[in-house]
Formats: C-alpha cells, sequence, structure tokens
C-alpha cells in the first residue's frame, strides 16, 4: 500500500508571531482558569498551541501563510484536515462497520445522515455552522478491503470533497490504528462565518473527536456523554436558552 | 435536589437543580448518603483548576445507595450501598487493562480539549471541570455514575460510612502515593502536607514497610495527628529549615523517597512571593514550592512521589539536581481501581480505621461555610455532609 506523507505540518506562523502567540495565550489560558472562564481558557489554550506549534488551522483554512518563504509548502487553499485513533479491535470488524456508511453518523456529531445508493455511490447530509444542512453525493474511488476506503464529491454537491480512511494493524495487541484524511472547498459564505468565529473548533479537532467517539462506542459500547446532566443555572445557559439542565453550551453555541 | 455549585472562586451555593438521569445504558444513579470535601476541591475552590463554568455541581468523594440503574449494568443492584472511586473508568480500554485506570481513553467527552493542553487525554473525574470531562459531582443527593460495574465498590459488612467513605479518593492517594516509593527495609520517607492525603500516606508508608516516616507541615492539630494516630516524626516548615533537619535525621544521606502531599499551592519558601507575584501576573500557573524542596532533600536515587496535583507551568525546577541525583519521578491521578478491594480488606480486618481524619460533620445546606473553613485550614482536616 502507498503511503502518503502529510505535508502540511511545517510551521505557517512567522516566529515573532508564535512568540506573541505563546505569551497572549498563555496570559488568556490563565487568566480563564483564574476567573472561571472555560471559553477564554479554551481559546487561551488554541492560542498558545498555535505558538508552540507554529501552525495555525485558521490560517491553513483561509490559504494564508506568514512563514518565511523558505518552507518548500506550496500556496494551499480549501481546508486539509487529519486525525488518528488506535480502537483496540481486529481490522475487519471495524473497517466492516465502517464500510456500512450508514453507521457513520452514529459518532461523527455533524453527519446527519448517509445513505448508500450503490455499492460505490452515496449520499450524504451534513449539519454546519448555524443549523444549514449541506448535502453532496460521493462515489468511492479506491477501495481494499480491511485496508483502505478512498472517496470523492460528485460534481454538482454543495461540498466539493475528498478523503480517504486507513486501517492498519496496530503492533503487539494494540488493535487498529484508524487514519482519516479530509479535504474539501467550504461553500461560499462558511469561510466568512468561520473566520469571524476564530477560536471556533477546528476540522481537525472536530474528526478527532469523532474518531475518539468511534473508539468509545467500539471498546465500550457506548459513547461518553454529559449531556442531558444537570447543573446550577448559568448565565451562559440562560443566554444558549437553558435553563438549569444539561451540560454547559458549546463553544458554537455561545461565540458569536 | 440540592447540590453544591461553583459560580466563581470562594463562591460556592447550594442551589436546587434537576435530579440526575441515566444518560448512558451502563450509568447507575446513587443516592447520596455521605460525600467530603478534598484538598482537591479547594484548588477549584481558589479558582487554579481550568475548564470549570458557572453551576458545576462539585465533588468527587462520596457514596451511598444504588437507586436505578442502566439497561447494560449486570452487576451492580438496586440497593447496593456503593462507595463510588473518583476517577471514571471504562474497564476496556489498553490503559485500564494495564491497570492505568486513571489514564482511561474513554471517557472523557471532552479529550480533545485536555489533549491540546497536555498533549493527551486522562479519564474523566467526577465535579472537576470540563477538562476532566465535566461530569457533575457527588457534594449532591443524587448523582450519575457511569460505568457502574466497573468503578463502585460494594459494602456489604455492617463498618459505617465514615469508616469506608475515604475508599473515593484519599486512602487509595496516600496508598498509591507510599507504594510509588518503592519502599525497602531501612527506608526512610519524608511527606510533606499533612492535609488528609499526607495522612493516609504516612500510615500507607508504614504498611508497606518504611522504618521512618518524616512528616512537614505548619498546622499544630495537622502536625499532632500525623505524630500522634501516624506515629510520624515531624517538622514544622515555619520554624525549622526543613533542609537541614532532613540532612540532620537521616545521618546525611536524605530521606530514601520524598512525597509531595501539597501540590500547586504550596506555602512558605524564601521564594513563595516571588511565585505568588507570578500566578498573579499569570507567567506562572502553579507555585511548586514544595517540589523545588523535595527535590532538593531526596537521597541520590531515591524516588519523588507527587499526588498532590498540579494543572499547569511551573518555573525554577531544579531540574540539574534532579538529573544529577538520578531520581525517580512517579505521578498522577490515583489508579483508583486497583486499590478499593485490598484496602477495604485492610479495614474490614480493623488494620485502620479511615475515619480519624474526621474533624468536622454537618450537612450540605452548609457547604460553602464549610468550603471556607477547610481552606483556612485552622483546626479543620477533613469535611464529612450528610446531604439531609
Ligand atoms: N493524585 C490524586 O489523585 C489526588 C487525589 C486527592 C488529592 N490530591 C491532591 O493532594 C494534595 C493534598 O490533598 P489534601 O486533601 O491533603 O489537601 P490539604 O489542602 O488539606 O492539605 C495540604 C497541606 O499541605 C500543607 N502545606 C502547604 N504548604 C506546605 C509546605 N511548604 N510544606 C509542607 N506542607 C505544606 C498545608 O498546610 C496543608 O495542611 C492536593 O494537591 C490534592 O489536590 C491528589
Ligand atoms: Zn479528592
Ligand atoms: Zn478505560
Amino acid at each position: 500500500m502507498q503511503v502518503i506523507p502529510w505535508r502540511n505540518k511545517a510551521p505557517n506562523v512567522h516566529p515573532i508571531e508564535r512568540a506573541v502567540s505563546v505569551v497572549t495565550g498563555g496570559m488568556l489560558f490563565i487568566n480563564g482558569i483564574r476567573n472561571g472562564g472555560f471559553i477564554r481558557m479554551a481559546a487561551g489554550a488554541a492560542i498558545l498551541g498555535r505558538g508552540l506549534t507554529g501552525r495555525c488551522h485558521m490560517y491553513r483554512l483561509l490559504g494564508i501563510h506568514t512563514a518565511p518563504s523558505d518552507s518548500t509548502l506550496p500556496y494551499e487553499l480549501g481546508v486539509k484536515a487529519r486525525a488518528a485513533v488506535t480502537v483496540g479491535h481486529p481490522r475487519h470488524e471495524i473497517y466492516e462497520f465502517w464500510r456500512q456508511f450508514e453507521n457513520l453518523p452514529r459518532f461523527m456529531r455533524h453527519l446527519v445522515s448517509v445513505d448508500q445508493t450503490d455499492t460505490t455511490h452515496s449520499h450524504w447530509v451534513a449539519e454546519g455552522p448555524g443549523g444549514h444542512t449541506y448535502e453532496w453525493d460521493a462515489e468511492i474511488i479506491n477501495e481494499i478491503p480491511d485496508q483502505l476506503i478512498g472517496w470523492k464529491s460528485l460534481p454538482g454537491s454543495q461540498i466539493a470533497s475528498a478523503g480517504s480512511v486507513r486501517f492498519t494493524e496496530a503492533p503487539g495487541d494494540r488493535g487498529t490504528e484508524i487514519r482519516v484524511e479530509l479535504q474539501y472547498n467550504p461553500p461560499a459564505g462558511i469561510v466568512g462565518a468561520w473566520a469571524s468565529r476564530l477560536f471556533g473548533r477546528e476540522p481537525e479537532q472536530e474528526i478527532s473527536a469523532d474518531l475518539k467517539r468511534l473508539k468509545q462506542f467500539f471498546e465500550t459500547g457506548e459513547v461518553a456523554t454529559t449531556a442531558g446532566q444537570s447543573n446550577g443555572v448559568t448565565p451562559l445557559c440562560v443566554a444558549a436558552g437553558r435553563t438549569g439542565y444539561n451540560t454547559m453550551p458549546s463553544l458554537d453555541e455561545v461565540l458569536p | 435536589m440540592k447540590a453544591a455549585c461553583w459560580y466563581g472562586s470562594g463562591d460556592i451555593r447550594v442551589e436546587t437543580v434537576p435530579d440526575p438521569q441515566i444518560l448512558n445504558p451502563q450509568d447507575a444513579i446513587i443516592k447520596v448518603t455521605l460525600t467530603a470535601i478534598c484538598g482537591s476541591d479547594l484548588h477549584i475552590y481558589n479558582g487554579f483548576i481550568p475548564g470549570m463554568e458557572r453551576g458545576d455541581i462539585l465533588g468527587h468523594e462520596f457514596m451511598g445507595e444504588v437507586v436505578e440503574v442502566g439497561p447494560k449494568v449486570q452487576k451492580l443492584k438496586k440497593g447496593d450501598r456503593v462507595v463510588v472511586p473518583f476517577t471514571i473508568s471504562c474497564g476496556k480500554c489498553f490503559f485500564c487493562k494495564a491497570g492505568q485506570w486513571s489514564l482511561c481513553d474513554n471517557t472523557n467527552p471532552n479529550a480533545e480539549l485536555l489533549e491540546k493542553l497536555y498533549g493527551s487525554s486522562g479519564g474523566a473525574l467526577f465535579g472537576y471541570s470540563h477538562l476532566y470531562g465535566g461530569y457533575a459531582g457527588g457534594q449532591a443527593e443524587y448523582v450519575r455514575v457511569p460505568f457502574a460495574d466497573v468503578g463502585p465498590i460494594v459494602i456489604e459488612s455492617d463498618l459505617t460510612d465514615e469508616q469506608v467513605l475515604f475508599l473515593s479518593d484519599i486512602f487509595p492517594t496516600g496508598y498509591m502515593a507510599a507504594e510509588n516509593c518503592n519502599i525497602k527495609p531501612g527506608d526512610t520517607v519524608a511527606i510533606w502536607g499533612c492535609g488528609p492525603v499526607g495522612q493516609f500516606a504516612i500510615r500507607s508508608a508504614y504498611m508497606l514497610g518504611a522504618s521512618r516516616v518524616i512528616a512537614i507541615d505548619t498546622y499544630p492539630d495537622r502536625l499532632r495527628m500525623a505524630h500522634d494516630m501516624g506515629k510520624a516524626e515531624t517538622l514544622d516548615y515555619a520554624s525549622v529549615s526543613v533542609l537541614e533537619e532532613l540532612k540532620d535525621l537521616t545521618g546525611g544521606r536524605g530521606p530514601d523517597a520524598c512525597i509531595d502531599a501539597v501540590g500547586l499551592e504550596a506555602h512558605g519558601g524564601f521564594e513563595y512571593a516571588y511565585d505568588r507575584a507570578k500566578q498573579a501576573l499569570m507567567l506562572e500557573t502553579d507555585r511548586p514550592g514544595v517540589l523545588r524542596r523535595a527535590i532538593m532533600a531526596c537521597r541520590k536515587g531515591g524516588t519523588v512521589s507527587i499526588p498532590g496535583v498540579y494543572g499547569g507551568f511551573i518555573d525554577k525546577m531544579p531540574m540539574g539536581a534532579a538529573f544529577a541525583k538520578g531520581l525517580t519521578f512517579k505521578m498522577g491521578q490515583t489508579h483508583m481501581h486497583n486499590y478499593l478491594r485490598p484496602l477495604l480488606d485492610r479495614i474490614e480486618s480493623r488494620e485502620i480505621d479511615p475515619s480519624f481524619v474526621i474533624s468536622h460533620r454537618t450537612t450540605l445546606a452548609e457547604a460553602s461555610s464549610h468550603y471556607a473553613m477547610f481552606n483556612s485550614r485552622e483546626g479543620c482536616t477533613k469535611v464529612v455532609m450528610r446531604p439531609s
């Protein structure tokens, strides 16, 4: 099987900007800690991470590149994201589960439904920012049973996308490594919405969270949650239209 | 139901909130009969734990009666009397199977957030911030307990609630802190902090064969408890030079193992003002005064065991000393599930009665004033609360 190296890990944030990120991110983070601001803290963590790694997902998302141009990276447009997880189950089992695309919305938070129309074609519906739904048709362009599924969207889709999922055996008794790579061009209008939400979740974090839910589902038979539990009334909950029930609102709900 | 909710630094309110419900098939609902305030709760109370939200229900040391179980709970039954460990573990993942229960892969629904801060996320904890899962805690009349067949231990004997409650955290935590010291006959163990965790570390160090235990704090009642109940030699860090005394007491060698049972809010020391100022300026999150001293005191080739909690960044770590002396560091949230049965056996055989640490008994309604009292540490070593 061909191994495609990920080429997009080089820093895209200028060193001075990185230093500023470490300091402001650190301060926002600690300030968030001291004053109980979960949102502030999460935002601080994001900026801090950007400073420490020299990679800004937001910039990548927008195709902005401020690092010195000695890097060999081509100017990239569109969103690219990848994530990996190790699940303590046999490869065949996980592949079979995944290959039934109808299963995917059970752990992928933003998917509403997937319908397989024939062995290589499927129709996908996802919910994006602001509750909008987006639909696309996908075609499997590459498949090696138990190892790889690659797909791309068909012309006329609301989101142009391509991606792959690979399944490899983990060393020892550790089960199966799952690697997802995704590329897509957000539909017009969405970039703007995401740009104003500088601290919202990044696509990579989203995929990583989805994969963790798959792992939980396989290994424990349920997906960890606190949604629906009780807590004291909070201004954030009230602002999000909740009164005393439920877990805290998500970042998406409270950021403008 | 009534529950103790966090509304900011120093602001705990007992509120009426909806009763918890079964949310997952392996959940159980416990009617709490006794709950305690932990030194870890004080880090939240003082605003040092990231990821809290106003309204969060606190508490991770609790026990009670099972009143409802989810459809996939097989062992636990309605009516069972249980103590619940403060770490939530699935029992199925790589880490749970390796006995590293508190590092569980599958219980933190917000794992990506902690991953961002720490590189990867451990298991979830009850009532300990959204970074650790955001699960509502047990300083309440009822609490939802996930993976009910994995965590809770059923108490069948006629031991009182007060005798078994501390299996939920501080007894196993003190015990693991001592176990991490890899104690050999003849060993001297120095323990910073004579709070509840320190007290159980003292008792456990002797159980595991230490020849001498030296305990360090400044509050007279805590030092007295360490001396009278724990049979430890004690040092008051406010009136003696701890490093010099330890050198002297160990014939110039230094303790074979040092336990930091204080964590990120250490007091005293010449650099205390420096760390306080850096915390205030948001340039450092944790005050590592005790950790620094434990490293300096420890003998060559010894072990520094850290049950005390750290959350972020520390400064001026004497890494050179740690390296030059070839020290071993052991730390982390307690792998609770390894200790429940063995330590319950020790309680049942009357080898130890953990209720000795309790100084205050009250009701949940009084949570706010008792948080303040425990935080002052004046004449208060451990608070237990009945929900009604
Ligand atoms: N690792 C775990 O799983 C775990 C579990 C429970 C508690 N903890 C942590 O263990 C620590 C102790 O918990 P506790 O309930 O005993 O708390 P506590 O706050 O009651 O006790 C801390 C003690 O440390 C003393 N102290 C402060 N500065 C000192 C210094 N410079 N030298 C010596 N002593 C000093 C204080 O006077 C106090 O008596 C806390 O950090 C807590 O968060 C960790
Ligand atoms: Zn505790
Ligand atoms: Zn686990």
